[in-house]
């Protein structure tokens, strides 16, 4: 009896799961990154950022670089909602400019690192042996380079001959977004090189291989998509990591020219004036802070739900 | 043990050659020619720029290039600088020092706050208090350095009055004194740096505390009678130290960026602020100097990491 009603009451589950719409991997997952709240708060924040940069100067039509002394330093009134700067010009107008670049920076730098990662380890981990070997200590170099300081190194070296050549705007967006690209591919050749070593072995691997699937397609259709990931974890996580460098850079004087308002060019200039102006520091930090923090939080819910060992416990 | 040592040193020798050469190629790569201005003199006869360049290897093979300039950076003769007017290696000698103390005050900093808070997390894990850490080490390594150094400016200099915002070397004062200014003036840049590593350092330390507690040999430790404070120091925070350590490690070149922009906002005088002063100055024999020097501490920092490594992990020295 008591078997009668559990069996039945399993066949119930069995039918209510077999009428709902089939869960696909990537609906579970949005499904649970839907339920890290602080990860939406992030999305939220950081898709209102990004339609406030893309649409903001569409609305707000002040130019960047309008020079009025009459209005210098004010903070914030109603004709500027985030005060002026030092010549006058609209602090709003400059942000909203500036984080189109900052954003832009983080995203193109982004792409850089996860694309090199991804070939180095897919490399490294797939053909194994003296490849794999050589692969991983050029990584372990690339890991123990000083980051920063050669960042600036390289800027100091290049900049002068790219601005020349591409324009400044176009030259120093190329510079920064390669060189942070190419110092932070690392941690991403690791993951992949990892997951390959342990994906590679697996029986659907295997499966394909025996159904004569050339090298190329087994990795490219059944190795590369398992092993995304991490790999979509870390890329979130690198957007954050390349805006701070972006900034760190400008706020050095050493990034984009002082024409070009990126976020840490603002707070580049703001930083002698803090004693009377501090409104004109705090706004673009804050917003470096938040967009980072969003990054941040997004990062972390996304690493929540890809964990494939928290599918069964949910 | 000095095995392992050896073993570790050697294996940092070919790392530190692999760096110099990228160094080197980047700096050959870059446009820009030492003898520019003696191409566009006039009155410099070409035959003598000529001779110069010969003299000077400038039309040698890069290898060759290579080889005599790490031959004389090993040799301990590291140019001359064009803006100072001193040798580059005794400029380094004077500023080395204030970057070594700030770091080092602000890891130790670091490891004060991280080492008991991701602990005390880990034992209570999505409690107040774990959540309220959680959330501080976000907002924590969220905050780019640069920015948390105008707060505390902001705060501490100017609306409270407290603290000095500029560092100085030549502190008059004599005695107890110039101690208290001394540290007075640190007090800002190490706080900015440490907490700064401290909130990546905290959520580690939870983690690695995390997957240690339920481990065996704690149960073991707390079923022989041992007090929880014997079994949390000796088992759980040892063990738990050895994933920490690797991922520091791995932070490393990120904490010298931090100290870079940590130096250039409080104008501490170390090789961080000399770095930018001579790339503002196209200084190049000591911007190069001081990025050799970065990537040095680097090396020298995972070196050390991989020692701790093997003193909290015995098994690994004797492989």
């Amino acid at each position: 009896m008591v078997a009668r009603v559990a069996s039945s009451a399993v066949g119930d589950k069995l039918a209510v799961a077999a009428a709902e719409p089939r869960s696909s991997l990537w609906r579970e997952t949005s499904r649970r990154f839907r339920r890290h709240r602080l990860a939406m708060v992030g999305t939220v924040i950081l898709l209102a950022m990004v339609i406030a940069v893309l649409g903001g100067p569409l609305v707000w039509r002040l130019p960047i670089n309008e020079i009025d002394f009459k209005a210098k330093l004010k903070t914030p009134t109603w004709s500027h909602p985030l005060g002026t700067d030092d010549l006058g010009q609209d602090l709003l107008a400059r942000m909203l400019y500036g984080g189109r670049i900052s954003l832009a920076v983080g995203i193109a730098a982004m792409l850089i690192a996860i694309s090199i990662g991804t070939a180095i380890g897919a490399s490294s981990g797939y053909l194994g042996g003296g490849v794999d070997h050589a692969l991983m200590r050029i990584t372990d170099m690339f890991l123990s380079l000083p980051g920063l300081p050669l960042l600036l190194l390289i800027v100091y070296l290049f900049r002068d001959t790219l601005r020349k050549t591409l324009g400044p705007e176009v030259g120093v967006f190329i510079l920064i977004v390669a060189v942070i690209g190419g110092l932070r591919w690392m941690p991403v050749a690791r993951l992949v090189r990892a997951q390959f070593l342990s994906l590679r072995e697996k029986e659907f691997v295997e499966s394909a291989r025996s159904l004569g699937a050339a090298p190329l397609r087994q990795v490219v259709r059944h190795i590369l998509p398992n092993s995304m990931g991490p790999v979509i974890v870390a890329g979130t996580i690198d957007v954050a990591a390349a805006i701070i460098a972006e900034s760190t850079l400008s706020f050095l004087g050493l990034g984009f020219p002082p024409d070009i308002p990126t976020w840490g060019r603002i707070l580049f200039d703001a930083k002698d004036n803090l004693d009377f102006a501090p409104h004109w520091a705090l706004f673009p930090g804050t917003a470096i802070f938040l967009t980072v923090l969003s990054i941040n939080y997004i990062g972390d819910g996304l690493r929540d739900a890809l964990d494939p060992r928290k599918v069964l416990g949910k | 043990m000095s095995k392992y040592l050896l073993r570790r040193t050697l294996i940092s020798i070919p790392v530190l050659v692999g760096i110099s050469a990228v160094l080197f190629t980047i700096l050959a790569l870059a446009p820009g020619d030492p003898f520019e201005e003696l191409a566009t003199n006039p009155n410099v006869p070409a035959e003598v720029r000529m001779n110069l360049r010969a003299k000077f290897g400038l039309d040698d093979p890069l290898p060759l290039r290579y080889a005599r300039w790490a031959v004389s950076m090993a040799r301990g003769d590291w140019g001359f600088s064009f803006v100072s007017r001193v040798d580059v290696d005794t400029l380094i000698v004077q500023r080395l020092p204030a970057t070594l103390a700030v770091l080092g005050s602000a890891l130790f900093l670091a490891i004060l706050i991280a080492v008991p808070i991701g602990t005390y997390s880990a034992l209570r894990p999505y409690s107040m208090f774990d959540q309220a850490a959680t959330t501080l080490a976000f907002i924590g390594f969220s905050l780019p350095t640069f920015f948390t150094g105008l707060l505390f400016i902001l705060l501490f200099s100017i609306q409270l009055d407290w603290l000095p915002f500029i560092y100085r070397a030549d502190i008059s004062a004599t005695g107890w004194r110039w101690y208290w200014e001394h540290v007075r003036q640190a007090i800002m840049p190490v706080a900015v740096l440490g907490l700064f590593q401290a909130a990546s350092m905290t959520r580690f330390m939870r983690a690695a505390v995390l997957d240690v507690i339920r481990l065996d040999y704690v149960n073991t430790a707390r079923a022989k009678g041992l007090s929880e404070r014997a079994t949390l120091v000796k088992h759980v925070v040892r063990n738990a130290l050895i994933p920490v350590v690797t991922l520091v490690a791995l932070q490393i070149p990120n904490i010298f960026g931090g100290a870079i922009v940590t130096e250039q906002i409080f104008r501490v005088p170390g090789i961080g602020s000399l770095l930018i002063a001579s790339i503002l100055a196209n200084d190049t024999p000591v911007v190069m100097a001081v990025t050799f020097i970065f990537s040095c501490l680097v090396v020298v920092s995972n070196l050390a990491a991989d020692l701790l490594y093997g003193w909290l992990d015995p098994r690994i020295s004797y492989r």
